[in-house]
C-alpha cells in the first residue's frame, strides 16, 4: 500500500490533483464522522452489555416465600447458613426488611413507620425474604440445581432466580441497539463506496482524453488506475481524519455528559482503550475501502477500452 | 525479409454501418518508408488506428511484429504499443503538462528513470525548435508548435514503427521538410515509417518512399502491390 504514496511527482501530475477542491473529501468526512459515531455507540453498548452481563452472571436471589413471619425468619436464617457452607457460593447476604421495603417503595410507597402514608399496606403484604448470592462461577442449570437441592429441605417454598434472567430483556435491548449501530456502520460504508464509485467515474470521464493518450502510448491499466487510487485514497484519508476529529470530539462531550448523570447502565457507556483503537482505525479502513473501490471502478471502466 | 506488418483481407466497420475499410491486403517491411495517401474520408485514419492498435478489425488478419494482433489478449497490447510511435492528427497533447512533460510521457510510461530522460527530451525539444518552450503548456503553443511537440513525443522512444497522421498539416513548408528529415533520420536507423498525407508534394521529398493509396476504404491497387518495391530505405 505504501507504494501508492511514492508515485513519482511527474506521474502524479498526469491527473491534476486539487486537494480538497472537490466534494469528495467532504463527503467522506461526513460519512466517516457518522461511522465514528455509530461505531462508538455500537462499541459502548457492546461493552455496557458485557459489563452488566459479567456482573450479574454469577449472582442470584433466593426468595423465601412464607406467610408466617417467624417461620420465614427461621427458614431464611437456616437457608443462609446452608448456603454459606456450600463450596460454590462465594458471598451470601440476607437483605434487611427495610431494604426490601425500599426496593418496592417506588411502586407501593413507604410503610407507616417509613414516614409515608400507605395506610399500613406494606405491613399487610407478606413480602418474601431475599437472600442475595454471589457464586464463584457463572450460574448455569447445574449450579441452580445444586442450590435448590441445598435449601429445599430447609425452605420448601424457596425460589432461586439468577439475576441474569431479570436483566435479560435489558441485555436483549442493548444487543439490538448494538447491532443496529453496526448495521448503520455497514450502510454508511456502502454509501461511502457508492460515493467513491461516482467520484471515480466522474474523474475518469473528466480525464478521458489523457487516459486515452496514456493507453495509446503503452500505459497499462494498472499504471492508470494507480493514479486514480492515489488521488482518491488521499482524499479519503483527509476526509477521514477530519470526520474522526469531529466524531471523537462529540463522543468525548457525550461521555462527559453521561458520566455526570451517574446512573448505572448509562455510566457504563464508557469506551475502553481498544474501542478507541477501533474508532481511530476507521479513517484508515475508510481509505482502504475508497482505494479498493476506486481501483475496481477504474479497472472495470478501462477494460471496456481497447 | 521478415514483414513487420501484414494485413490480409482486413475489413473495418463502425457499428452497423457500411465498411470503412474493405479487403485490405498488404505487407510492410522493416526499415521502409511509406506514404499513405487518399482523399479525405478514404479511410487513412482508420487504417492508422488499426496499425497503432487503437482499433481491432471487424474481419481479416493483422500480424504485427510477427504476432496476431487481432486475437492478441488485451493485457499484451501495452507492450506492443510501446514499440509504435504515433503522431495523431489532432495532436492529443496532455493539456496540463508542459511541452517537456508531454514529450517525456512515453519514456515515463515505459519506466525510464528521470535522470535518463532529461537529456534526450531536451535534445528532442531542440531538434523540433522548441528548446526555449520546454515549460510551455499546449494551450500557449501555436498549432505548428503543438504538432512539433506531438512529433517529438512520437519519436522520443525510438519506436520500431512510426505512424503519423497528417504530421505536416499545420507547419510551414520549411518546418515540414525538417520534420520529414527527422523521419528519414529515424528511418535510416531502422524505424519503419508510415505517414498519412493528402499532400502529394511531400512524396517527392522522400526519395525511395513507398506509396499506398486508399480509395473508398480499399487500396486503389487491389492486388496490394505498392508503387515501389518494398525495400528498406538503405537498400532502395
Amino acid at each position: 500500500m505504501l507504494s501508492l504514496f511514492v508515485i513519482p511527482g511527474h506521474d502524479r501530475r498526469l491527473i491534476p490533483e486539487g486537494r480538497l477542491s472537490g466534494p469528495m473529501p467532504w463527503v467522506i468526512a461526513i460519512m466517516i464522522f457518522l461511522m465514528v459515531l455509530a461505531t462508538a455507540i455500537g462499541l459502548a453498548f457492546t461493552e455496557a452489555g458485557q459489563n452488566v452481563s459479567d456482573q450479574l452472571s454469577s449472582r442470584a436471589t433466593v426468595q423465601i416465600i412464607e406467610a408466617n413471619p417467624d417461620l420465614k425468619a427461621q427458614q431464611t436464617s437456616d437457608a443462609a447458613a446452608r448456603l454459606r457452607g456450600m463450596e460454590l457460593v462465594e458471598e451470601v447476604r440476607v437483605l434487611p426488611a427495610q431494604e426490601i421495603e425500599d426496593l418496592i417503595a417506588p411502586w407501593l410507597g413507604q410503610s407507616a413507620d417509613g414516614g409515608q402514608d400507605t395506610g399500613g399496606l406494606l405491613e399487610d403484604i407478606p413480602l418474601p425474604a431475599l437472600i442475595d448470592l454471589k457464586l464463584a462461577q457463572p450460574i448455569g442449570e447445574k449450579e441452580l440445581e445444586a442450590l435448590r437441592t441445598g435449601i429445599r429441605p430447609l425452605a420448601a417454598s424457596a425460589r432461586i432466580e439468577p439475576s441474569s434472567a431479570l436483566i435479560a430483556p435489558v441485555i436483549a435491548l442493548v444487543r439490538s441497539l448494538q447491532w443496529i449501530a453496526f448495521g448503520l456502520v455497514i450502510l454508511l460504508a456502502i454509501a461511502t463506496a457508492a460515493a467513491v464509485i461516482i467520484s471515480a467515474r466522474a474523474a475518469l470521464n473528466t480525464h478521458k482524453e489523457t487516459i486515452g493518450v496514456i493507453h495509446l502510448l503503452g500505459g497499462t491499466d494498472r499504471q492508470i488506475s494507480r493514479l486514480f487510487q492515489r488521488r482518491i485514497a488521499l482524499d479519503a484519508l483527509l476526509g477521514g481524519v477530519l470526520g474522526l476529529i469531529c466524531g471523537a470530539a462529540i463522543i468525548l462531550l457525550l461521555g462527559m455528559q453521561l458520566s455526570a448523570l451517574g446512573s448505572g447502565l448509562v455510566q457504563s457507556l464508557d469506551l475502553s482503550w481498544y474501542s478507541w483503537l477501533i474508532i481511530g482505525a476507521i479513517p484508515i479502513l475508510g481509505m482502504i475501502l475508497a482505494m479498493v473501490t476506486a481501483r475496481m471502478t477504474v479497472m472495470g471502466a478501462l477494460k471496456k477500452i481497447l | 525479409m521478415n514483414e513487420i506488418v501484414q494485413f490480409e483481407n482486413v475489413g473495418l466497420r463502425y457499428g452497423a454501418g457500411i465498411e470503412t475499410l474493405s479487403d485490405l491486403t498488404f505487407t510492410l517491411y522493416p526499415g521502409s518508408f511509406y506514404f499513405l495517401t487518399g482523399a479525405s474520408g478514404a479511410g487513412k485514419t482508420s487504417l492508422l488506428k488499426l496499425l497503432y492498435l487503437a482499433q481491432r478489425p471487424s474481419r481479416g488478419l493483422i500480424r504485427l511484429f510477427g504476432e496476431d494482433a487481432v486475437t492478441m489478449p488485451r493485457e499484451r497490447l501495452p507492450g506492443f504499443r510501446r514499440r509504435i510511435g504515433v503522431v495523431f492528427q489532432d495532436f492529443r497533447l496532455v493539456p496540463h503538462l508542459s511541452a517537456f512533460d508531454n514529450i517525456a510521457l512515453p519514456l515515463r510510461v515505459a519506466g525510464v528513470k528521470e535522470k535518463d530522460l532529461t537529456t534526450p527530451v531536451a535534445e528532442m525539444l531542440d531538434w523540433v525548435g522548441l528548446g526555449d518552450r520546454a515549460e510551455a503548456r499546449p494551450a500557449t503553443l501555436s498549432g505548428g508548435e503543438q504538432q512539433r511537440v506531438a512529433i517529438a513525443r512520437a519519436v522520443i522512444g525510438r519506436p520500431e514503427i512510426l505512424v503519423a497522421d497528417e504530421p505536416t498539416g499545420n507547419v510551414d513548408p520549411e518546418m515540414a521538410i525538417r520534420l520529414l528529415q527527422l523521419f528519414e533520420a529515424l528511418n535510416t536507423l531502422g524505424t519503419t515509417i508510415v505517414v498519412a498525407t493528402h499532400d502529394i508534394h511531400l512524396l517527392s521529398k522522400v526519395p525511395g518512399a513507398q506509396m499506398m493509396k486508399l480509395e473508398k476504404g480499399g487500396l486503389s491497387d487491389p492486388t496490394g502491390s505498392l508503387r515501389n518495391p518494398p525495400l528498406p530505405r538503405d537498400r532502395a
